[in-house]
């Protein structure tokens, strides 16, 4: 696979324990008490996204729905909150995932920041409707910084795939 | 797309079972158990920079603080001398007069974790669980007043409800003169009476106190000040505002109280000697006509 469909460039193929890794750290930063400050992007969200616009055969609606019940229980929300949302977003992401990977970056993260939007509003829907309160403007703000987190993320998460297939011992990268 | 339809009808499900009928309890348990050390893992970073702050924190303040609270201590003593005696000429008092006695308040001190990222709701999670025994309703206050009411119960932590959560209720009686009424949270950090009459003797500054009604708050916690009164002619009821006397908002240290002795049954209206319930009355009415003299 390529950096993006543009790119002449050829990656390894992703390592399926990289994934899950990655997921798991996502879920850790989630669980970081950073309840208290101002749009704090949903970690597991974006790194879902990512997967399912980069690998949708290998990460799909599957995980999004066994992350979303994990951050339901963890976050003591609505049961089936995060789930719902996750699998939408995971759905679109796979959906759109050829048509994203034709930009370069930047304009990768324009297109990214509708799909990360459909997680707050998701979930600002269903808990009005369980009659929650209303949590502020700035719950609605993360996905623009998911939006531009996304260079760096994609940066990051395809460095293992960047590394050359026969390793030289007197290389250092 | 298949798919996607049977996630979503999966998850709306889900939704609805834990709203509408909180079958879903087991299933939280079950996956709380994974996340609990998960979670204890992601904290333990902060807890440590906590840690390292207090340790490096200088002896001079300690030791001012030592002093304060010395004096505090001090300062306090003949206050809590009285009421032990005065404890006892109550609890003597209420015996000659045949009222009940007055349980004494015991508790667990729990300490506040993190408050949950949910911002829909206004919960913290405190590290007492159901291993030490604590059910979901007990009340939680603070060293000011009433902070909130456990929600749920895991084996090792808990979620607090606190008092200015959405809806939450707390029943309350005005100090100065002895008005019952409702404290609901609203969700910013404030309480609401609500329906209270536009003429009610509520004035700003009032304190309220938890009347007890409810049978799970003690009587006489201090609960919440009512900072404003607005009266409009053009609404049947006053718009009351109160803030919590607690550091609902604040992290520390917490006590969850135990469980009340329960309210003795509400007696049956079908039992009454004298006075009928309202449909026996209507149905007296209905069968006999009024006489006339």
């Amino acid at each position: 696979m390529q950096p993006t469909f543009s790119s002449s460039r050829i990656l390894l193929p992703v390592r399926p324990w990289f994934i899950s890794l990655s997921l798991l750290v996502a879920l850790l930063l989630n669980l970081l008490p950073t309840a208290w400050l101002p749009a704090v992007p949903d970690w597991v969200a974006l790194v879902l996204c990512f997967w399912c616009i980069r690998e949708p055969r290998r990460v799909g609606m599957g995980w999004a729905f066994i992350f979303g019940l994990i951050m339901d229980v963890a976050d003591a929300s609505l049961m089936g909150q995060h789930t719902l949302a996750y699998v939408l977003l995971a759905y679109f992401s796979a959906s759109f995932s050829r048509r994203v990977l034709w930009f370069p970056l930047g304009r990768q993260s324009l297109q990214i920041l509708p799909l990360l939007a459909i997680v707050p509003l998701i979930q600002f829907g269903t808990a009005m409707i369980a009659g929650g309160q209303f949590p502020g403007v700035s719950y609605f703000l993360w996905p623009l910084l998911g939006a531009l987190l996304w260079l760096p993320l994609t940066f990051i998460l395809l460095l293992p795939q960047y590394q050359p297939v026969h390793r030289d011992e007197n290389r250092p990268i | 797309m298949a798919l996607l339809s049977l996630y979503v009808a999966i998850s709306g499900s889900l939704m609805v079972l834990d709203t509408k009928f909180r079958h879903l309890e087991m299933l939280r348990q079950a996956l709380s158990v994974a996340t609990t050390p998960l979670q204890q893992l992601a904290h333990a970073p902060a807890r440590g920079l906590m840690q390292a702050g207090e340790y490096f924190q200088s002896v001079d303040t300690l030791q001012d603080e030592n002093q304060r609270l010395k004096r505090a201590k001090l300062d306090n003593a003949p206050q809590l001398l009285r009421l032990q005696q005065l404890e006892a000429e109550n609890a003597r008092l209420r015996r000659l007069l045949s009222v009940h006695e007055r349980p004494n308040v015991s508790g667990q001190v729990a300490q506040i974790l993190y408050t949950t990222r949910d911002p829909f709701t206004r919960r913290v999670v405190v590290n007492k669980g159901g291993n030490d025994k604590v059910q979901a309703g007990l009340p939680v206050v603070d060293d000011a007043g009433i902070v909130g009411q456990v929600m749920r119960v895991y084996p090792f932590v808990s979620e607090v409800a606190l008092i200015s959560d959405k809806d939450q209720a707390v029943p309350v009686q005005i100090v100065r003169n002895g008005l019952r009424s409702v404290a609901f949270g609203l969700g910013k950090g404030q309480l609401e009476l609500r329906f209270m009459p536009a003429n009610a003797d509520v004035q700003e500054g009032d304190v309220l106190v938890t009347s007890g009604l409810d049978g799970i708050f003690q009587t006489g916690f201090p609960v919440a000040r009512v900072v404003a009164v607005e009266r409009d002619t053009s609404y049947s009821f006053a718009r009351i505002l109160c803030t919590p006397v607690a550091g609902v908002e604040n992290f520390g240290e917490v006590m969850i109280l135990a469980p009340r002795e329960t309210l003795p049954p509400r007696p049956d209206p079908a039992d009454a000697i004298d006075g009928a319930p309202e449909e026996k009355v209507l149905k007296q009415k209905k069968k006999r006509p009024p006489r006339n003299p």
